[in-house]
Order: C-alpha cells, then sequence, then structure tokens
C-alpha cells in the first residue's frame, strides 16, 4: 500500500513537471499539456441510422381478432407466479382458440409472452418467451400447424394494467394469441 | 506539561495537524475509499479566477471559473467522501493566490484540503483550466494539471480536474470524465416509450439516441470505444444490436432465429455476451464482433442469463434458474466449470463483475423487494447496499467505487440512482424523463 501510494506521488509529481513551469513563482503558469479535444457531437436520429419504425404491441388483424376473441372467449391465457404451467383454465382457453384457428388455416398467430412487474428485466424476457411457447406448444398439439404460429416476449414490458397489486401482477402474467395478417 | 486546551474546531485542527506532521509524509491527506468514512473530509473549492474576463461561446471565463468550481465541488460531494465547504466561509482568490494561496483563511473555514485553479482563454479561442490541490495544513501542493479545451468542452475540464483530485486523496482512479448511456421512458406504463439516450456521469450533455420508435432495452457501453449494445424490438425482432455514436452506424449481431438479449461487452470490447432463446429456454452466446463467429457457451435446460466477463476476461458469472430458482453462477469463459456463488434467501439475478475484479453487482429479491447487492466471486462477503421497492440493473463506475442502477417506486415512477461500496452514498442522477438500465461508460481519454 505504502510502496503505491509512493509511486502515485511521483507520478503526480511527473505530470505537475511536465504539465507546468518549474518555477513557480511566475504567475499564472504557463498553458499546461493540452486535453484532447471534447469528442465530436455524434448525429442523433439521422435518417437511416435509427432502426426502421417497428409496429410493436397488438398487432392484430382488427375484424378477425375479435371474431376470435367472440368464438374463444378471450385470446389470453393466465399464468402463476414464475410459472410457465397451463392451468386447467389456460388449456380450456387454448382448446377453443385451436379450435377457432382449424376452421381459418389462412390466419397466422403470434403468441405474445408477457410477465408482471417482479422479476429482474432479462429474466422476465426469458420467462415471457417461455409461457408464449408453453402455449404455442398446446395449440400445436391440438393441431395447429407450427408454421402458423410464432412466439415473440415482451418480458415485462408491456404490462396489461399499471399497478403494483396482486390483481394486476395476475393479469400482467399472460400469453396473448394474436391473430397477424402477414 | 502539557497546556489543556479547549476542543475548538480550530484547536482539534491543530492537534490533526501536529498528528499529521509527526506522520510520514504520503500519509498526509489521504481517503479511505475501501471501508468509507465516518466525517467526510471538509474541502475548500475556490472559484477559479480569470485575471480580465473575457467573453467566449460558453460564458465570460470569469462566470465559468464559478461554474467549474461549483461542478468540482458537486462531484466531490456525490462521493460522501469528501464535504465541501460553503464558499462564503473564505476569500475568493485571485489569479496571484492560484498557486500560492493563503492557506490561514482555509484553515479558519475549516478546510483541509483546497481545489483551486484559473481559467484562461488563448488566442486560438481555446480555454486554458488550471488545476491545483494543497493540503491547507503542511501548505503544500500535492498536484497540479491544466487542460487546454475548447469552450463547449469546458464541462469536460472541471471533471478532469475532480479526477485528478479524487486520484490524489483516494489513491484510486476517479470516475467523473466519464458518460453513461441509457433508457429514457415517457408516456403510460401499459404504453411505454422507451429511447436510448446518452448524458454525461452528472445528468449534462444529455441527447437521445433513438427515436423511441422501436422498444429498445439494457444498453451498455463498449469499454474502449463510441459503440453501444443494447437491444432492440425493430421490426418485431427483439435482438441485440451494436450502435457506434461517433458515427451512427447500427448493425444487428449474430445470426439468430430468436430472440436474443442482455447483452454485455468483454474487457477488450472484441466480444460480445448475450442469450439467445430457444423454445423457452435461453442460452448464453459469445459473438466475436472482428470475425462475427458466434459460440454457444451454455447448454442447460434453464434461463441462463445476464452474462458479464471477469475483468481478466477468464471467467463469466450469469444467473440460471437450472437449480430451480434464479442465481448466480462463475463459469469458465469457454463455458465450461459452473458452480454456483448465490445462496441465502431469495432469488438472485443481474449480476456484473466489477471492472477491479474484487466483487460481482447483483439484484437480491427477497420479500417482495429487489436490491442492489454485492458478492465476492467465490460467493462468499454478501452484503446488501440499497434497500427500496425495485432497484435493478446494476452497473459499475469505471473504478469500481459505485454502482449505478435504476430505481422504480411502488407507483411506478423510475430513476437513476448510484450507490458507494459503502452503501452510505446514495445519489439520484438527474434525467429530464424517467429512466431505466443505466450504463456507466469508461473513463474519457
Amino acid at each position: 500500500m505504502q510502496m503505491k501510494f509512493m509511486s502515485i506521488l511521483m507520478l503526480a509529481g511527473a505530470i505537475a513537471l511536465s504539465g507546468c513551469a518549474r518555477n513557480k513563482d511566475t504567475l499564472p503558469p504557463p498553458p499546461p499539456q493540452a486535453a484532447p479535444p471534447p469528442p465530436a457531437a455524434p448525429v442523433i436520429d439521422a435518417p437511416g441510422t435509427v432502426p426502421p419504425p417497428a409496429e410493436v404491441g397488438t398487432t392484430g388483424i382488427g375484424s378477425e381478432q375479435e371474431n376470435f376473441v367472440a368464438a374463444a372467449g378471450t385470446d389470453t391465457v393466465l399464468f402463476d407466479f414464475d410459472s410457465y404451467a397451463l392451468d386447467e383454465e389456460a388449456r380450456q382457453i387454448l382448446g377453443a382458440q385451436a379450435g377457432w384457428l382449424a376452421q381459418k388455416p389462412h390466419v397466422r398467430v403470434t403468441i405474445e409472452g408477457h410477465a408482471d412487474e417482479r422479476g429482474t428485466r432479462e429474466y422476465n424476457l426469458a420467462l415471457g418467451e417461455r409461457r408464449a411457447n408453453a402455449a404455442k406448444n398446446f395449440l400445436a398439439a391440438q393441431g395447429v400447424d407450427s408454421a402458423r404460429m410464432s412466439v415473440i416476449s415482451y418480458g415485462k414490458e408491456k404490462p396489461a394494467v399499471d399497478g403494483a397489486t396482486e390483481e394486476a401482477w395476475a393479469r400482467n402474467r399472460r400469453a396473448v394469441s394474436v391473430l397477424v395478417s402477414r | 506539561m502539557l497546556t489543556p486546551i479547549a476542543l475548538t474546531p480550530i484547536a482539534l485542527a491543530r492537534i490533526l495537524l501536529l498528528l499529521l506532521l509527526a506522520a510520514p509524509a504520503a500519509a498526509q491527506l489521504r481517503v479511505d475509499i475501501t471501508s468509507g468514512v465516518d466525517a467526510p473530509m471538509p474541502v475548500a473549492v475556490a472559484p477559479f479566477p480569470t485575471g480580465v474576463a473575457v467573453a467566449t461561446p460558453a460564458g465570460d471565463t470569469a462566470a465559468l471559473g464559478r461554474q467549474v468550481a461549483a461542478i468540482i465541488s458537486g462531484n466531490l460531494k456525490g462521493t460522501g467522501l469528501f464535504r465541501p465547504i460553503d464558499a462564503a466561509a473564505f476569500p475568493a482568490p485571485a489569479m496571484a493566490d492560484v498557486s500560492r494561496p493563503g492557506f490561514q483563511p482555509f484553515r479558519t473555514a475549516g478546510a483541509q484540503a483546497l481545489v483551486g485553479g484559473f481559467v484562461t482563454a488563448n488566442a486560438d479561442g481555446t480555454l486554458t483550466i488550471g488545476c491545483y490541490l494543497h493540503d491547507v495544513f503542511s501548505e503544500q501542493e500535492l498536484v497540479r494539471q491544466g487542460f487546454t479545451v475548447t469552450p463547449a468542452g469546458w464541462r469536460r475540464a472541471a471533471h478532469k480536474c475532480s479526477d485528478l483530485v479524487y486520484g490524489r486523496l483516494t489513491g484510486e482512479s476517479g470516475y467523473f470524465d466519464s458518460r453513461i448511456v441509457y433508457v429514457a421512458e415517457s408516456g403510460p406504463r401499459t404504453r411505454r416509450v422507451k429511447r436510448l439516450a446518452v448524458m454525461d456521469q452528472d445528468g449534462a450533455n444529455h441527447r437521445f439516441l433513438t427515436s423511441g420508435q422501436a422498444l429498445v432495452l439494457m444498453p451498455r457501453f463498449s469499454p474502449v470505444n463510441e459503440t453501444i449494445t443494447y437491444m432492440s424490438f425493430a421490426n418485431d425482432r427483439p435482438r441485440v444490436w451494436l450502435y457506434n455514436i461517433g458515427t451512427g452506424q447500427q448493425q444487428t449481431v449474430g445470426d439468430f432465429s430468436s430472440m436474443s438479449f442482455a447483452p454485455r461487452f468483454s474487457p477488450d470490447g472484441g466480444t460480445l455476451l448475450f442469450s439467445v432463446t430457444s423454445g423457452g429456454n435461453a442460452d448464453i452466446w459469445s459473438y466475436d464482433i472482428g470475425s462475427r463467429r458466434q459460440t454457444r457457451l451454455t447448454r442447460a435446460n434453464a434461463i441462463d442469463t445476464s452474462p458479464s466477463f471477469s475483468p481478466d476476461g477468464r471467467r463469466v458469472v450469469f444467473e440460471s434458474d437450472r437449480g430451480g430458482s434464479q442465481q448466480l453462477y462463475v463459469m469458465n469463459a469457454d463455458g465450461s466449470g459452473a458452480q454456483r456463488i448465490s445462496f441465502g434467501d431469495g432469488r438472485a439475478g443481474s449480476p456484473v463483475w466489477s471492472p477491479r475484479g474484487d466483487l460481482i453487482a447483483f439484484i437480491r429479491m427477497v420479500g417482495g423487494r429487489f436490491r442492489v447487492a454485492v458478492i465476492r466471486p467465490d460467493g462468499t462477503g454478501e452484503r446488501l447496499l440499497t434497500d427500496s421497492w425495485q432497484d435493478e440493473g446494476p452497473s459499475w463506475s469505471p473504478n469500481g467505487r459505485v454502482i449505478l442502477f435504476s430505481r422504480t417506486e411502488r407507483n411506478g415512477r423510475s430513476t437513476l440512482m448510484s450507490i458507494d461500496l459503502t452503501g452510505r452514498a446514495e445519489r439520484r442522477i438527474p434525467t429530464p424523463l424517467e429512466a431505466s438500465d443505466p450504463a456507466w461508460g469508461p473513463l474519457l481519454p
């Protein structure tokens, strides 16, 4: 420790010597070593430097999504805390969704997985992915062609409802089946 | 026979002076930042005189001299190690006082160290900002350095001077001349707009880097250049990007059909580590930026994420739920030899290895709260540093002494905070909007 400190002291002395006049009585000291110029201002939000606009969030195709929800009861299944297991209610909902999708072979579906706020950002992205996959796998087992389905996780970034309550958290732990046109 | 003396501040100072004189010269005026300080060191930061004030694009040099002192004062105060004394307690120095100050007023004001300097305008339009540190008791000059900057760069000179003072008094490198990249948040929580933004470590020179059209998360600075890595949901394809903020160039990272996220740079800036999902599983991959070679490092049937290199690049800390709950693991850089290092109550996530190598900062989740904690790489010595509702996303200062993080209050409001390793100096970093995912960049050259 002492050695380290002494070397720091000596280094500091060296900087002072190289940076300033030796005669300390002459004031002010001449300009010492030049500091590097500040960084050039980067181009911000110039055309082409930002990822192209993204259709984030629900990309549903209006009336079809309404028909889907009407037929299946809901486009959303809920999960327990830190879980991606499908309970009996979720299975029934997904079964009804699969039944509707079987009659509409031209429709594609993206399953969005979400988490409540009670997990770290990174972990929740992975958890949302697990939930979306759990729903997708169940739909596939019910006969929906996997090629028609894709998954995306938003982690805790897009809660359905705001609030730090048990009820809000329960509604945010979800997988949403969103019909897409492409 | 000793003469009894009243324990006034001045008398105490005299005793301290005697003690200091008795000690070896190198032991004078030193702040121990490892164990922290019970009482911050009183320092005087005098306004920097200018002689004859000259107008510059950044304001006249007399005003700049006062602002430089104010910035240094704020930087030192924010460390929790120093207590800047009110400038009204001593006379403002003239140019002739800068390198040979009259110490008596500063002694009377209770200062142990004196930070001073000057601001002068040069014929070529640049400014020279001189920086001096004196020991008030020994009346010795401890260090001095000058910085020539463009008028627009005057704040950097104030930060460089702060780093000089901090370095001389603590024996550690400083962290004031550095930047922070983070995610600026606006709008309701159910339809949040998130933009990348960059600013100086004290919140100045704030700039947005993205428009907010795409959801962006988890930016991290390269330790060696002007590049940021982050995650973007552009085109509904959540993946890792590189963004050179000098040139504005952007590129996606790797060739993955699924989500990639949680990127971090290697200490030499040449490699990225991040997670890639596959059928609900998340594994850690490394990506060599030069050759674009991508290598899978973990194969557990689990969520493996938040990878962070040790400063020597030989090991990686990450989080995994392979043992049933989210915990910290350390493995070799090639993915072999993973060992769990976090135990105890609750879950542990978002680890990040200190640039000094001695500690790993992470988030301890227990009792519904998220708290910033540190632990040694061998799993011993866990300490909780913060206590709030949800503290998240830790990132180290360049010298490994301060941790930046985001704090979400129970009402959903989120801000940037920092905490020193003693857990005593907690500070809010001002941002124009709500903020999350801060990452500290390297000390600027």
